[in-house]
């Protein structure tokens, strides 16, 4: 793959990670910030994809892969504190 | 640039560029939305399909290798978890009381016994109508 697609791609999903941090800074409730970030984790495993194919190496696949499970994880978490409840319940 | 002697690795680009796009009217929409559950639908919907096609893309482009298969479990994975965890952010949100845009129609969850039972406060201050 040359080098326009990689910059084309990547310069995309930079747009796409500064709108997600422009809601996650303007957004008015925390239900916002929170959406924000489980996007912005799924946005990163896009950009793991991206750095896969220009490298040529599979590390970053499994960067993107390990991100993924944190991703999830974290959202939950961060659903779990958004209702209000202890993270046992 | 793009060399079109192997349709398998024009076929990558093409998904590629169409899972950015889906990323970017993903982003837009979670933007410009009125309230939490637009943005979370639209933001949540776009940006899955679009990651999951550029993990596609990448699978096309190299093929059944080390990286092909990695990126096949990631794309799976993806494809699973972010639905769920879109839904637990939706659901926590409405429990936690979170207006409704004053546009919206109709509210299921508030009139389902479950949600009434959860934050009945938060049910009744919410309009019925708008």
């Amino acid at each position: 793959m040359t080098a326009l697609e990689i910059v084309i791609l990547m310069l995309g999903l930079s747009l796409c990670a500064f709108l997600c941090l422009f809601r996650a800074l303007r957004g008015p409730t925390p239900a916002d910030r929170t959406v924000s970030v489980d996007i912005l984790g799924i946005l990163m495993v896009g950009f793991c994809a991206v750095l896969t194919v220009a490298t040529g190496k599979d590390l970053y696949m499994i960067v993107g892969l390990a991100w993924a499970h944190l991703a999830f994880v974290g959202s939950l978490a961060l659903a779990k504190f958004l209702e209000g409840k202890s993270f046992d319940d | 640039m793009i060399d079109f002697s192997n349709p398998l690795h024009l076929l990558a680009y093409v998904v590629m560029a169409a899972g950015l796009a889906f990323d970017i009217v993903g982003c837009i929409g979670l933007v410009r939305l009125p309230d939490v559950y637009n943005r979370l639908q639209a933001a949540t919907k776009c940006v899955t399909l679009g990651t999951f096609l550029i993990l596609l893309g990448v699978v096309l482009r190299f093929g059944f290798g080390s990286m092909g298969w990695k990126a096949l479990l990631c794309l799976w994975f993806i494809a699973m978890t972010s639905p769920t965890a879109a839904h637990a952010i939706a659901r926590a949100a409405h429990r936690a009381g979170y207006p409704l845009w004053k546009g919206s129609v109709e509210d299921r969850y508030a009139e389902d016994d479950e949600g009434r039972k959860i934050a009945p406060a938060a049910a009744a201050d919410r309009p019925k109508e708008a």
